[in-house]
């Protein structure tokens, strides 16, 4: 449905479950929005007690909790807009319940420089129906050779530091990056992968691997970056963040890490919680990921981690890949597949089957990355940006790819039957997506 | 002067992509075939009319000279009419996909397309395009069912059965389609399957294939009634996963000492071409237990037997 972009009339959200992750709160009542703030969130303000002009959104006991901000969206724009443009990824974004997409820097050209965490801003205000905000590359060109402008770069605007896909190799440019971000205070994101351990390898190393006569990529690959990096960290006192965890050696580490007292925390992409190597089937390229999907022994361990709290954070890894690049042999198409809309319903399944709390989920969906970025959302605290989703946990429904928002059709999830999903979405106090 | 055929053998599936999925009854329906043929292809008149009128492709993306011409002439012996597409010749080098070439071959209406394809998996996305069967002349690491399929045949045809034989497959398994194709079907028909490598020419998992695992070939080798070595592609050789083509022989090439260590009848196989002196010693490829040259026979009457079992399956036929 056209829905005008220019009402900013009041919302009275009425009967809602109200959900509060970053407050631990969860109990019945209604929630004021006026002037794209929310205004009061409490038990019984009813039609009676709202300005004249509010409009009452009857939620039916549906849960109200803060839009979902996803930490990881790989988007196209500038430079590949025909795969993702922010106008793109937004629709996406809002029919999924995120309010907010942290999108990459590999792009074309790449973010490294202020002016493009500029345009990518304006772009975003001009095209887009939710919040965007750039992660700003680590190293010029994503090259691991040289770092970028941080102190400029966290100026402009850039929430965090990466280098994407890509992993920086060079212990001595980790090193030095992770003391000069310390200075401005500033996370710093990182893709832990050691490319020679992964060599030509396109999948989960193991039996299914060789029998299907494709190269694996070793858990170690991942691990012993990571190993690597927590020595760099102890040794800088920097802010950082793995980007991708899969795997319980991974997570082994980790503990050890926070256990010490470390600034470090974690994100687990949707793909590795939902879904694993055996996926892949026939060589299905949909499923073909980087990281790749590992066994279900190492998904049980990664969910079991988010529920715990030891994964911080749960990101869709969204990543539109054209059919060009996916309609091949596995071992040549692109990894990658899109997320951002189907992320909650995925992550819903995971509630559904007892394997998660939904209070956890919303949490790792919401208030703990906007904790990490720095950001204003998050939580209902009166006073907060009426950043917002109301989700039917419960509603039917099966996944059509044909109609995701997202340009791109590469999800892993279509004809998936799923149960619940975003019924509403409000950006700075505006319905921007209804689910009809 | 056609001799009839016993056998009345139809292959349960459209295509040949693989040895698993087969059934032992599919397998042995096709070996008994293939037998037939056997016997055709020793007479001097070696044509049948079987594929009148019907149109094979070869599609190899990959070098290959046995299992092209193999192909070639199987489909030949049965009267169909052959077209040889190779890589250098092929609008792949112009930057085609695959799917579109493949829609671009259903066009012309091929019944059978035989491919080769350095990717695993490839020739089973080709076949999700394609009306016609199709069959895998070998995809990447992954499998290359007529060659289990021969040497199957030229083990039944010297030992009589398969069920109860040792037999010890050796060399680098980790990138070796032989060697999956070969652990299924010899599974499948109920031997003994040992695997013999060095460590970093084993692939992950290779215990849950239900084969015993060995770095020692006289361990390996122990009481086996068929050697069967594989070919070392020489960008391996070199540091990479094995020192030197020295060490290697040293230790896995298979000499007249090492093949002692097998009973006294043992049989040696190698599905070629042979790296002479890296896996396998001149004197044992060309001695008297060698069934080297038996193998490349038995593989076109293989490819008979599988062209004429899926042609069976073929619309009009």
């Amino acid at each position: 449905m056209l829905i005008d972009r220019r009402d900013r009339r009041p919302i009275l959200l009425a009967n809602a479950r109200i959900m509060d992750p970053s407050r631990d709160l969860d109990f019945p009542g209604d929630i004021l929005i006026t002037d794209g703030v929310i205004r009061e969130a409490k038990r019984g303000i009813g039609a009676a007690g709202v300005p004249e002009g509010t409009e009452v959104v009857e939620c039916r006991g549906h849960i109200v909790a803060p839009g979902l901000i996803d930490m990881r969206a790989f988007i196209g724009e500038p430079g590949e807009e025909g795969r993702e443009s922010i106008a793109s990824a937004s629709q996406a974004a809002a029919a999924g319940g995120v309010t907010t997409i942290i999108c990459q820097p590999e792009t074309a050209p790449t973010i490294d420089d202020p002016t493009i965490v500029d345009f990518i801003q304006r772009r975003a205000r001009d095209t887009g129906i939710v919040h965007v905000h750039a992660m700003a590359a680590l190293t010029k060109g994503l090259k691991g050779e040289e770092m970028t402008e941080i102190g400029l770069l966290k100026a402009a605007g850039a929430v965090a530091f990466t280098d994407g896909m890509k992993s920086v190799t060079n212990a001595q440019v980790m090193r030095r990056a992770l003391i000069y971000a310390r200075d401005f205070d500033v996370l710093i994101v990182h893709h832990t992968e050691d490319p020679d351990l992964t060599g030509e390898g396109v999948m989960n190393e193991g039996e299914f691997a060789s029998r299907l006569g494709l190269i694996g990529v070793p858990k170690i690959a991942e691990t012993i970056m990571l190993e690597r990096d927590m020595r760099l960290v102890a040794l800088t006192e920097g802010r950082y963040h793995a980007a991708s965890v899969t795997c319980p050696e991974s997570l082994e580490v980790l503990r050890r890490a926070k256990d010490a007292g470390l600034h470090v925390t974690a994100s687990a992409s949707i793909n590795h919680l939902a879904l694993n190597e055996i996926d892949v089937g026939h060589y299905r390229t949909f499923f073909k990921m980087s990281p790749p999907l590992r066994n279900e022994d190492d998904r049980k361990a990664l969910v079991a981690a988010v529920e715990e709290g030891l994964i911080d954070v749960v990101m869709s890894d969204h990543n539109p890949q054209d059919v060009e690049v996916k309609r091949l042999p596995f071992a040549e198409a692109a990894p990658g597949a899109i997320g951002i809309e189907t992320m909650l319903p995925a992550g819903l399944r995971l509630v559904h089957n007892g394997e998660l709390k939904l209070m956890t989920l919303l949490k790792a969906l919401s208030s703990r990355p906007a904790e990490l970025l720095g950001l204003p959302g998050g939580g209902l605290r009166p006073g907060a940006p009426a950043d917002l989703v109301v989700i039917d946990p419960d509603v039917p429904w099966v996944l059509d790819r044909d109609e995701l928002k997202s340009k791109c059709r590469n999800t892993p999830f279509d004809e998936a039957r799923m149960q619940g999903r975003a019924v509403r979405t409000i950006v700075g106090g505006r319905t921007v997506y209804e689910y009809v | 002067m056609n001799i009839a055929h016993k056998s009345s053998f139809v292959l349960s599936s459209r295509h040949l992509l693989g040895i698993e999925g087969l059934s032992r009854d599919d397998i042995v329906g096709l070996l008994d075939l293939a037998g037939e043929f056997v016997e055709l292809n020793r007479q001097i008149e070696k044509k049948t009319a079987s594929l009148r009128g019907r149109t094979l492709i070869n599609m190899f993306f990959e070098a290959s000279t046995r299992t092209q011409a193999s192909f070639e002439l199987a489909g030949k012996r049965l009267g169909a009419d052959v077209m040889n597409m190779s890589v250098s010749s092929s609008s792949i080098r112009k930057g085609e996909t695959l799917i579109d070439t493949a829609v671009t071959l259903n066009a012309m209406h091929p019944d059978l397309i035989v491919m080769r394809h350095h990717a695993s998996g490839a020739v089973e996305l080709l076949s999700q395009k394609v009306d016609c069967s199709v069959i895998n002349a070998g995809d990447g690491q992954h499998e290359h069912p007529t060659q289990a399929l021969l040497d199957a045949l030229t083990i039944r045809r010297r030992k009589g059965e398969i069920e109860n034989l040792t037999i010890a497959i050796c060399g680098d398994i980790l990138h070796s389609r032989v060697a999956r194709s070969n652990i299924i079907l010899l599974n499948t028909l109920g031997a003994r399957v040992r695997v013999v490598a060095p460590s970093t020419l084993l692939p992950a998992g290779i215990e849950r294939f239900g084969v015993e695992v060995t770095r020692d070939m006289r361990e390996g080798l122990a009481g086996a009634d068929i050697v069967m070595m594989l070919r070392l592609q020489r960008e391996r050789m070199n540091g990479s996963f094995v020192p030197s083509t020295q060490e290697y022989f040293a230790y896995f090439g298979l000499d007249q000492k090492k093949l002692a260590y097998a009973k006294p009848d043992a049989l040696v196989m190698h599905p070629g071409p042979m790296n002479r002196g890296v896996e396998i010693d001149s004197i044992v490829a060309d001695g008297a237990q060698s069934l080297i040259r038996e193998q490349v026979e038995m593989g076109v009457a293989v490819r008979m037997a599988v062209l004429e079992a899926l042609s069976r399956n073929l619309p009009n036929a």
